[in-house]
């Protein structure tokens, strides 16, 4: 299944290492990245692969807020369903 | 990016979610208590307590792993039932409360927030059923939390049962004698609609299957987002950004109910294409009609900007999915919208004006706050006023109405979540009590006969 991951922060460095070592610890592959500032504010966003990944959704969903929040991070996954519905005719 | 998605649109379904409000309203499962009957009252309790248990076991949890997955706020998870009249019509109980607190408990085992159906379907005449559910209202919604009640009074077809209207005018008062939350929670309605998700007026129609999954989508404030961005354009573009964004907002919900649907292996009925409010700033359908250019909800104008808006979400919804039902428009609860509640406290927003804006959306006098010692033959007048523009129209029209025991004009009451806060209205002087004590029924309208 693919998902998309965002992740919103102060922009600091090592953020990028930061969530792509916590994917590869679950055995996720990213298979694309965008990654812009807004002011401030950094923005990134991924799409990954999670066929390998042994964990639910939610397990997974729930592991990576954690993580994002030790750090001071706001990260997010959801299905990519949801936004080819709405973008994709 | 590549992978056909775009960051742009990505950030931009982030933004809808979580600064703009969008969300599933609701996940509504219709289930038919139909095969419940019993002419033991105690039996039939226990079939229909069983069977919702047993078909919406799993809803809640279904709801939650989709929000989860998708990342999609699913505010709320509902159950309609077969309207209670019909289910209980061979009970030989003297009253309906025994149902309906049943109807709470299993309610509360599936961990949904409102069950819906505790109903009569009256636009003609009343059978024994009806007349017993209707007497049970006021002790049933108050001795209950979660059980939503409707009473259907007209329709095009049949014209206005003007016995049922007198009664529902009584029936609401005494309701309201018991505390304000009964008659937030009991719709009167012409033309009601058999497969509508959203309460207090869902039930499950007889025409519908065994079990069903209905969704209502929601997104005042991703509309009136995106017309922000049209500031002194034309209506053509206003319209054309409207049906846009009522598009995206209901693939989504399509998305959500057939996963539902999926999941659940119950058929999916309809996507309710509606403007939801709710009291959070931002959440608003009378902003939207401000955003248009009006000062006030309310004040001259508003009701060719909420025909425009309710139009354009049912022209840009209805090609975003594959069955489209239930109320489907605008919805204008009056204490659920931030922006109404504002402009009624102002005295901008009154009631003539509230009635005409229900001649061109999807519902209603909703949420309606009046004095605690408004009569009843002036409510069923209401009712009747907003019967009949649902009857000639061919439109469903509803009225919830709350006489506020000890509250007059100036005051206000709070009904706390979703139902939010609203000020007490005032109504015309004027008796109607010699027009509704005259009873019968108004016939149906020449247009009626369409074969």
């Amino acid at each position: 299944m693919k998902a998309i991951v965002s992740v919103f922060a102060q922009d600091s460095k090592g953020i990028i290492a930061y969530v792509t070592r916590l994917l590869a610890e679950k055995e996720i592959n990213v298979l694309d990245i965008s990654q812009t500032l807004m002011q401030e504010f950094f923005a990134m966003i991924m799409l990954v692969d999670l066929s390998d990944c042994a964990l639910s959704f939610t397990e997974l969903s729930r592991f990576l807020q954690e993580k994002g929040q030790e750090r001071g991070l706001d990260i997010h996954i959801q299905r990519q369903d949801i936004f080819d519905a709405m973008h994709r005719v | 990016m590549s992978y056909l998605l775009n960051s742009g649109e990505i950030l931009q379904t982030i933004q809808m979610i979580s600064q703009q409000h969008l969300d599933v309203r609701t996940i509504t499962m219709g289930i038919s208590l139909l095969d419940c009957a019993d002419t033991d009252t105690e039996a039939c309790c226990r079939k229909l307590y069983d069977k919702i248990c047993r078909c919406a076991g799993r809803l809640v949890q279904t709801g939650c792993d989709i929000e989860n997955e998708f990342g999609i706020p699913i505010v709320n998870k509902r159950i309609s039932v077969t309207p209670i009249s019909l289910v209980a019509a061979s009970c030989k109980a003297a009253d309906y409360v025994p149902i309906a607190r049943t109807l709470d408990r299993a309610a509360k085992t599936t961990g949904v927030n409102f069950i819906g159906g505790f109903s009569a379907l009256c636009q003609k005449g009343f059978t024994e059923s009806d007349l017993k559910l209707i007497r049970s209202l006021p002790e049933a919604l108050s001795e209950t939390e979660l059980v939503c009640a409707s009473v259907n009074v007209a329709s095009t077809r049949a014209g206005i049962n003007m016995d049922a209207v007198r009664l529902m005018g009584e029936i609401i008062k005494e309701t309201a004698e018991r505390g304000p939350m009964g008659c937030a929670k009991l719709v009167v309605f012409s033309n009601a609609v058999e497969d509508n998700p959203f309460m207090a007026g869902a039930f499950h129609g007889v025409g519908e299957p065994e079990t069903v999954i209905n969704v209502g989508v929601s997104g005042p404030g991703v509309v009136a987002h995106a017309l922000k961005e049209c500031k002194g354009e034309s209506f053509d573009v206003v319209a054309e950004t409207v049906k846009r964004t009522a598009f995206k907002i209901t693939r989504m919900g399509e998305l959500v109910a057939q996963e539902a649907s999926r999941r659940l292996g119950v058929p999916f009925g309809v996507v309710d294409l509606s403007l939801a409010p709710t009291p959070a700033v931002g959440d608003s359908v009378a902003e939207i009609l401000e955003i248009m250019g009006l000062e006030r909800c309310g004040g001259h104008g508003t009701t060719a900007a909420l025909a425009l808006l309710n139009d354009a979400v049912k022209k840009g919804g209805v090609m975003a999915s594959s069955h489209v039902g239930g109320l489907s428009g605008a919805f204008i609860p009056v204490s659920e919208d931030a922006g109404m509640i504002a402009s009624a406290k102002e005295g901008t927003l009154c009631l003539d004006k509230l009635e005409a804006m229900t001649c061109v959306c999807s519902v209603g006098l909703d949420m309606i706050a009046v004095p605690g010692d408004t009569r009843a033959d002036t409510i069923a007048a209401v009712i009747a006023d907003e019967a009949a523009i649902g009857m000639v129209n061919n439109k469903t029209t509803a009225v919830r109405i709350i006489p506020v025991k000890g509250k007059t004009v100036g005051d206000s009451v709070d009904f706390g979540g979703l139902l939010g806060s609203a000020p007490i209205m005032p109504l015309h002087g004027g008796s109607a009590a010699e027009f509704i004590a005259r009873g019968g029924r108004i016939p149906a309208p020449l247009h009626s006969l369409r074969n």
